[in-house]
């Protein structure tokens, strides 16, 4: 993975220094409440409910074990022993006191990490593929440009104060898994016909308020140029991009105001001052990157093992861990391994310190060291010997990382909602511990086989619940908590917006609702056919009237 | 008079900036002799007169960009960008634009909320002059805030401060250092 040289170090390192300096003014008064916002918010420093919020970096979701120790040491001496990986790769703190996240960004820099950008109205983190550089599908490994556009990004002068906050995903295999449609950049690694690499660029997805799929703004730009051009993209929005309205903000705003047509000619315009300037890449950068993501010293293995297929034979439990949670990998022998974080009466994404020690030894003992974050709030070993998996797997077990459900119903995208965040209108891990409770029975799971259920708190949509097969968002009505479910949505290559099946519905309700959701699809399911084709398929209809049927009557009352 | 930071440091500037008061038209504004920077739309309305006592400057509302003065840049003897809220980063492309599309060589004014921690990202964008509210920031505090323009010594990108981005700057260090 990337490591940090003497530039990189000394600017996390000084701005530790300036945020220390920041923090003491304000805790001095110096710097009100309202001018520390965007210095705080450019920390990843919320103020949450019961206490700030602080989001660290994971560009593209890349763990060293050094990293991860961290993580746990910070956790375990400023917070209460836990942490929570988020949708966007990133990892927040939940309980830190204000006063010493200076300290706790002074301890990430020892470790390469830092909390920069990772909220305000700027670019924020990178995210990517997880399982890039060891994916069968992948055309061009992503990695090398998702670290030089954040080299790019960080401290840029003129895109700190944009109208909104700005994403950029890069992808670059065949199946997108890294939700670039719903950003506000998407980036597509590509090869012309001259076999030149170049991006595909998306511009104007989104979710949140307004939900929308990113438009292709050019079929092909060659690589040497897409810092120029993400340039002029910024540059035209932090001019046009409205600021009266937060909710209209957002660059998907402009780009359907303008339409996409207009919007492409515009930045086009800009970018023909830009192109090849100063900012257009060289080969000898982009190499210097990407030999840090060389692969690692594989052995030459079989590429099978007897000792792994006796294992699954044998031990059933083994056996479903290996159906769900892991993945083929390019080089034969290997595999590469999802550890889940969607342990029932686990809160989705979260994490204790004894058991980020112990992925950081495994990281160690099986998979060069490195883990990564997954968007579905889970995490990888990208590389682990196939004859390993049953030794991996035992010691994942005892530390209750192993539940077999990676891509199942349980495996809940669900952000911190109302419990934590002072921006939600209602809760949402109480909602995903009440689904997995429901659907304890594993045969059951893998009857119904691969769903995604994305729940978020608030219209921000941080859990996803758009892009969810099935989407749940909690809203407020005159105080009380409901939520409102949607269905059709998906990520990938086929990205869609959900749709909603109509008013919604008390929390007590919600476990019957999916339940509902779930006994129509396998009714009305095809041979072979997952939850998301049955409702392509059949539409919403069948779906509303058995969830609406017996509800009727009190819907009235209940949906004000 | 008002404090300003220029070009890193704390000096009395003299310019004054004329606003539009309620019932008066920017077209018809009462420009006084001295050095002042009047509204874009006053310089547009009335720009052979200006121009030709040489020591009238303009301003950019935030909205406004420097396409409007690409014919003018010459004969213009300050610009400046008005901040109404620090968190509207307009004036951030505006200078950068000037600065590197239009060839102004200038002086250049940042003023409104300007804040101490947006310096250093207003001095790259090219504003050679930072003009925060009067009495904003005591002496000390400025001082502070001057010394502060030096936190970030190498920053990645290319920006009017520096040209080129690092990656051509330096030689930097790879894996196999």
């Amino acid at each position: 993975m990337y490591r940090y040289d003497a530039y990189d170090q000394k600017l996390v390192d000084e701005r530790v220094a300036q945020f220390r300096d920041q923090m003491r003014r304000h805790l001095a008064g110096e710097l009100s409440d309202d001018e520390f916002r965007p210095v705080r918010l450019q920390n990843g420093l919320y103020i949450q409910r019961h206490a700030p919020m602080f989001r660290v970096s994971i560009p593209y979701g890349h763990l060293a074990s050094r990293q991860l120790r961290k993580l746990a040491e910070l956790a375990r001496t400023y917070d209460k022993g836990y942490v929570h990986f988020t949708t966007r790769q990133n990892v927040q703190f939940n309980w830190s006191p204000l006063e010493v996240i200076p300290e706790m960004c002074a301890e990430l820099a020892k470790v390469e990490m830092h909390s920069i950008q990772t909220s305000g109205n700027c670019i924020r983190n990178f995210t990517s593929d997880p399982f890039a550089g060891v994916a069968g599908d992948e055309l061009i490994d992503p990695r090398p440009w998702a670290e030089i556009l954040r080299q790019w990004a960080t401290f840029h002068p003129e895109f700190a104060y944009l109208p909104r906050k700005f994403k950029i995903a890069v992808n670059g295999a065949q199946e997108d898994r890294a939700v670039i449609q719903v950003h506000d950049i998407g980036l597509d690694l590509k090869k012309n016909e001259a076999g030149e690499i170049g991006f595909r660029i998306l511009v104007g997805g989104g979710l949140g308020r307004t939900p929308i799929i990113g438009r292709e703004i050019e079929s092909f730009i060659p690589w040497q140029h897409i810092i120029t051009y993400c340039e002029a993209i910024l540059r035209v929005y932090n001019r046009y991009g409205r600021r009266d309205n937060s909710f209209k903000a957002r660059i998907k705003i402009l780009v359907s105001a303008l339409g996409i047509d207009e919007f492409r000619w515009q930045v086009r315009e800009e970018w023909a001052h830009v192109k090849d300037g100063p900012n257009t890449l060289t080969v000898e950068e982009v190499h210097r990157v990407a030999d840090f993501f060389e692969d690692p010293a594989y052995e030459a293995l079989p590429a099978d093992d007897v000792g792994y297929h006796h294992h699954i034979a044998e031990d059933l439990a083994f056996a479903s861990w290996v159906k769900r949670n892991v993945r083929a990998h390019k080089k034969p022998g290997y595999a590469s391994v999802v550890l889940s974080l969607k342990k029932p009466g686990v809160p989705p994404g979260d994490i204790t310190s004894e058991q980020l020690e112990l992925v950081a030894d495994w990281a160690d003992r099986f998979s060069f060291g490195e883990a990564r974050v997954t968007h579905e709030q889970n995490l990888v070993f990208a590389d682990v010997k196939k004859s390993e998996l049953h030794t991996l797997w035992q010691l994942a077990r005892k530390a209750g990382l192993a539940t077999p459900n990676i891509g199942l119903l349980t495996d809940i995208i669900c952000c911190p909602g109302g419990d934590f965040c002072s921006l939600a209108n209602a809760k949402s891990i109480p909602i995903a511990a009440a689904i997995q409770e429901r659907f304890d029975d594993l045969d059951y799971l893998h009857d119904i086989g691969d769903i995604e259920i994305n729940i978020s708190g608030c219209m921000n949509a941080c859990g996803h619940h758009h892009v969810g097969h099935i989407g749940i968002l909690g809203v407020d009505k005159n105080g009380e908590e409901w939520y409102q479910v949607t269905i059709g949505g998906s990520q990938g290559n086929h990205a869609a917006i959900g749709k909603v099946i109509g008013p919604s519905f008390a929390r007590a309700e919600m476990p019957d609702v999916i339940s509902e959701l779930i006994e129509t699809y396998i009714e009305e399911r095809h041979e072979d056919e997952l939850f998301i084709d049955t409702v392509r398929r059949i539409g919403l209809d069948p779906f509303k009237t058995r969830v609406y049927a017996d509800r009727q009557p009190h819907r009235k009352v209940a949906n004000v | 008079m008002s404090k300003v930071i220029k070009n890193g440091r704390i000096v009395n500037d003299d310019w004054q900036i004329l606003t539009v008061a309620e019932g008066e038209e920017a077209e018809t504004l009462d420009v006084p002799a001295g050095r002042v920077i009047v509204p874009l739309a006053t310089w547009l309305a009335r720009r052979e007169e200006l121009a030709a006592r040489g020591d009238v400057g303009v301003w950019f509302a935030s909205h406004e960009g420097p396409e409007a003065l690409a014919d003018d840049i010459g004969r213009i003897a300050v610009i400046a960008v008005n901040f109404p809220k620090f968190v509207d980063g307009r004036g951030y492309s505006t200078a950068a634009l000037l600065r590197t599309r239009y060839g102004y060589t200038g002086q250049l004014i940042a003023f409104g909320e300007v804040l101490r921690d947006q310096f250093k990202y207003l001095t790259r964008c090219g504003f050679d002059t930072l003009q925060p509210r009067e009495g904003r920031y005591t002496d000390t505090q400025l001082d502070a805030a001057v010394a502060s323009l030096a936190d970030f010594t190498e920053p990645y990108q290319a920006s009017v401060l520096h040209p080129q981005p690092l990656f051509r700057r330096v030689a930097r260090a790879g894996v196999k250092a």
